[in-house]
């Protein structure tokens, strides 16, 4: 376990010092700055806007991390041969890739916080108060990190064996496809042939479904997240992580290094 | 490395446990998520014309996105309990700028923007309106012209406008022949149902859309009802003029020669006769669109 | 026990686009490695030597055979704690100091952190890192690369080390360095296990080597007795030689060599002994006898000889 830790630290030390992120976080305080103004523009639907462009700048810039920094997890270590020195050590592989995946998820989770806390001081700007954060909005924000965390899981399986330009694309079509899972089971549906519909069901509940976590539109208009719904989406998406990161370490299990 | 005689076992079995898990669990997420309050009735991107300039180009993939929610709206509200479709104008108008030659759209707003509820918004006034702007972008596309010929046909009971409408669809060197003879006939004879049937009956040929074609085939299927409802009631009075009696059911005029069998539905259910001499749809059809076939 | 026992280790490479043809880059390998031995894997590039080291830790899995490390199957990922492996050309994460990295070394062998920081400390030193310590990886040169390769290979404290190419990119300062380390690692009991071009390291480091060719194994043993040694002739060095002199050693010499008031005489063996009276007799300064040995650069060229000859360092 302290060598899983060891690898977690050495990751997150890495990506801090990678001044992608900090571009990225940049970028992303610049939109609530954005945001701000697009609420003057639009009288008392202020808060609206905010909330929504904010937390859906929240998740875009999060998955780009995630992607940025995930394509490149396996990849860059086995390209740049600092694997050899690595698994030369009593370190078993599968404990690589956890240490790996803790890494980028402790990064993705300091990221998450710092665009969260700009999240807030647009909103309360807007507000003209201060107030307690509202306890939806939080919900909101804890199944985007979800959603992070399984987009890079997905990210570091295809690292496993893939060059970084093709995990990027297929970690971000499969976040695309994710997100309109439903739409493509409606699709399914409206077409006659019952092998289709199967095909659509399949499908659905085979891709990752991002949309799950997407609670963004109800919170703007003030709705409340279900409790159970805390509870189902943390399950989904641990299985979904646990899933993927066993095949992620049994294909780096497998894999001769160049 | 793990051979795989040893890991091919392992991972069937954790990816049949964890499949099934994750199915359990995906289904759970539904049914939260459909339970909640349906608080996707709002579009805070209205203005058509700001989604266009937004789109950067991009309008024909932005359409098609909007086209498929129009689509996903209509179906979830079908299948729900609430049948109303506030937003399908505003859709579909979205759409139609993005992509003003998506005919399919105008089409599809055309009958359901119309359709009385709860198979429509009840909106005729919407459904023209989109008509006339797909005729604007579309000027040679002749079925616009029918569409709002029959849309003033059947919604508005507008004869005289939905004659103009198909004399105007019928200059297209294109256009069906038939066109011109709805022209001519349906200003006077607009109230005879067999111009409904055969108006349905081209929608339904004239289009691929599921949604479409299963509304026409309903109606075609009422009005078919309706036809047989009338033309059993005429034989139950023959029968009655000839006998002296009414008939207590269908057995009687089958002996007779008046009918060649039991007759049944175009759904493939057998006609009630009821105690009142009323003949009616048989509960467990399906049929919905017959005014004459349901208890009043 | 032996520090290294492999047997008929094979490594086959799938190559063509349908990945059908097979190159075999090692083949059948069978040898073992003594306790306190310092062994050297010799061959030209392609000979297999880095692929039998990155078998032997695991790095790529073998097409077939076995190896036991310490006693212990070369599977069992937990004798790592009791190796140390310095790659060829090796490459560290950019970000990081010297320190940090061994530091995060440290880490996956357990060590508590104290221990950690008086090791590190402990290894800088041994390399001559240390105004360098703070430093990012990304800065440093070739050879200061190699030492911090050489300080993580040693982090754990092994009783058995695996080395690629050590010598490689340092100047003849590191080479002295690295080559008086490996001394010192045999003084205390370890095994160093290690491979090179460098013929001459070899020569004078290695109890026994193997030498590689094309995967397979073409030698095994101590360097004398796989380049059967017979002293064939001896240099012999005269210091300011009488004309007289020259002249009879030109006759009974196989070539004479003047530079200087110095002359070069290489002499057959059994004309040793007559040459020397020569001198005594004729009053020459002796300077020195040296054999002239076949070189393992004689060697390969014997043995893999028409084959395109590799470069080889003759080592200067």
């Amino acid at each position: 376990m302290q060598r899983v830790a060891a690898i977690a630290l050495n990751t997150f030390r890495e990506a801090v010092r990678d001044r992608v992120l900090y571009n990225l976080i940049v970028f992303a305080l610049l939109l609530m700055g954005t945001a701000i103004l697009f609420g003057q523009i639009s009288i008392g639907v202020e808060r609206l806007i905010v909330v929504n462009l904010g937390l859906t700048a929240v998740t875009f810039f999060g998955l780009a991390i995630a992607i940025f920094i995930g394509i490149g997890l396996v990849y860059k270590e086995m390209d740049q041969r600092t694997l050899y020195v690595l698994l030369a050590k009593p370190v078993r592989r599968a404990e690589f890739i956890l240490g790996k995946f803790c890494g980028l998820g402790l990064t993705l989770l300091v990221n998450t916080a710092l665009m969260a806390v700009g999240f807030f001081l647009a909103l309360w700007y807007v507000q003209r108060r201060i107030s307690l954060p509202d306890p939806s909005l939080l919900a909101a924000l804890y199944f985007i990190f979800l959603a992070l965390l399984l987009a890079t899981a997905l990210a570091l399986f295809f690292s496993c064996f893939s060059s970084p330009v093709l995990s990027a694309a297929f970690t971000f079509g499969l976040f695309i496809g994710g997100s309109l899972a439903d739409d493509l089971r409606e699709l399914g549906r409206m077409v006659e042939m019952p092998w289709v519909k199967m095909a659509g069901d399949a499908v659905y509940y085979a891709v990752p479904n991002f949309r799950n976590f997407n609670v963004i539109a109800g919170v703007a208009q003030g709705h409340p997240v279900p409790a159970a719904l805390l509870w189902q989406n943390t399950a989904y998406a641990a299985l979904y992580i646990g899933l993927v990161l066993a095949a992620s370490a049994l294909i780096f299990q497998n894999r001769n290094l160049k | 490395m793990i051979p795989a005689r040893r890991w091919l076992p392992m991972v069937m079995l954790v990816g049949l446990v964890g499949g099934y898990a994750l199915v359990g669990v995906q289904r759970q997420v539904d049914l939260t998520l459909a339970a909640q309050a349906p608080e996707g009735q709002l579009l805070y991107l209205s203005s058509p014309e700001w989604i266009k300039r937004l789109a950067m180009g991009y309008d024909g993939l932005l359409a098609c996105l909007y086209w498929t929610r129009a689509v996903q709206h209509y179906g979830r509200q079908h299948l729900g309990t609430v049948r109303q479709y506030p937003l399908l104008y505003s859709l579909l108008d979205i759409t139609t700028t993005l992509d003003p030659e998506l005919k399919i759209a105008y089409r599809f707003g055309a009958i359901f923007l119309s359709e009385p509820p709860p198979h429509g918004a009840g909106r005729a006034d919407q459904a023209i309106a989109l008509l006339e702007k797909g005729i604007r972008h579309n000027p040679d596309y002749w079925y616009f012209w029918y569409d709002l010929g029959f849309l003033y046909y059947r919604s508005l009971k507008d004869f005289p406008r939905a004659a103009a409408a198909f004399a105007e669809g019928a200059k297209n060197p294109q256009a069906g022949p038939w066109m011109k003879v709805m022209a001519a006939r349906i200003a006077a004879e607009g109230g005879d149902r067999r111009w409904a049937m055969f108006l349905w009956n081209e929608l339904y040929k004239s289009t691929d859309n599921p949604y479409i074609r299963k509304n026409a085939r309903d109606h075609i299927y009422g009005l078919q009802a309706d036809f047989d409802i009338e033309f059993l009631e005429g034989l139950l009075a023959r029968y009655q003029r000839a006998t002296g009696q009414p008939a207590a059911s269908f057995e009687p005029l089958v002996a007779a020669g008046l009918l060649r069998g039991l007759p049944l539905d175009p759904a493939g259910f057998p006609y009630r006769l009821g105690a009142d001499g009323r003949v009616r749809l048989d509960p467990q059809s399906p049929i919905t669109a017959s005014t004459r076939g349901r208890e009043p | 026990m032996p520090a290294i026992a492999i047997t008929d280790l094979t490594k086959d490479y799938p190559r063509g686009f349908w990945r059908k043809r097979l190159h075999r880059a090692l083949d059948h390998l069978t040898l073992t490695v003594e306790a306190g031995e310092v062994f050297g894997l010799l061959g030209p590039n392609g000979a297999g030597k880095t692929t039998t080291l990155k078998l032997l830790m695991r790095l790529i899995y073998p097409t077939a055979g076995t190896a036991q490390l310490l006693g212990r199957p070369f599977t069992d990922v937990d004798v790592h704690r009791r190796l140390g492996y310095l790659p060829e050309a090796p490459y560290f994460y950019q970000y990081l100091t010297a320190r940090e990295f061994l530091d995060y070394c440290g880490q996956l062998f357990g060590q508590a952190k104290p221990d950690r920081r008086r090791r590190v400390g402990e290894l800088l030193e041994q390399v001559g890192l240390v105004e360098a310590a703070d430093v990012a990886l990304r800065f440093f040169s070739r050879g200061m690369l190699q030492r911090v390769g050489l300080a993580q290979a040693l982090i754990n404290d092994p009783e058995l080390i695996f080395l690629d190419e050590p010598m490689l990119g340092l100047d003849p300062v590191g080479r002295r360095e690295v080559r008086d380390l490996i001394l010192r690692l045999r003084a205390a009991g370890k095994t160093v296990c290690f491979s090179t071009h460098v013929l001459p390291d070899a020569e004078s480091l290695c109890d026994r080597v193997a030498i590689l060719n094309r995967g397979r194994l073409h030698g095994l043993g101590a360097l004398d007795e796989i380049l059967k040694i017979k002293v064939k002739a001896s240099e012999v060095l005269v210091g300011q030689p009488s004309p007289a002199l020259a002249e009879t050693l030109r006759t009974l010499a196989d070539g004479v060599r003047v530079a200087g008031d110095k002359l070069t005489a290489t002499v057959a063996d059994e004309k040793l002994y007559a040459v020397l009276d020569c001198i005594r007799a004729q009053g020459g300064r002796l300077l020195a006898v040296n054999p002239v040995r076949a070189s393992l650069e004689d060697y390969f060229y014997e043995e893999f000889g028409t084959e395109k000859v590799p470069e080889l360092t003759g080592g200067v």
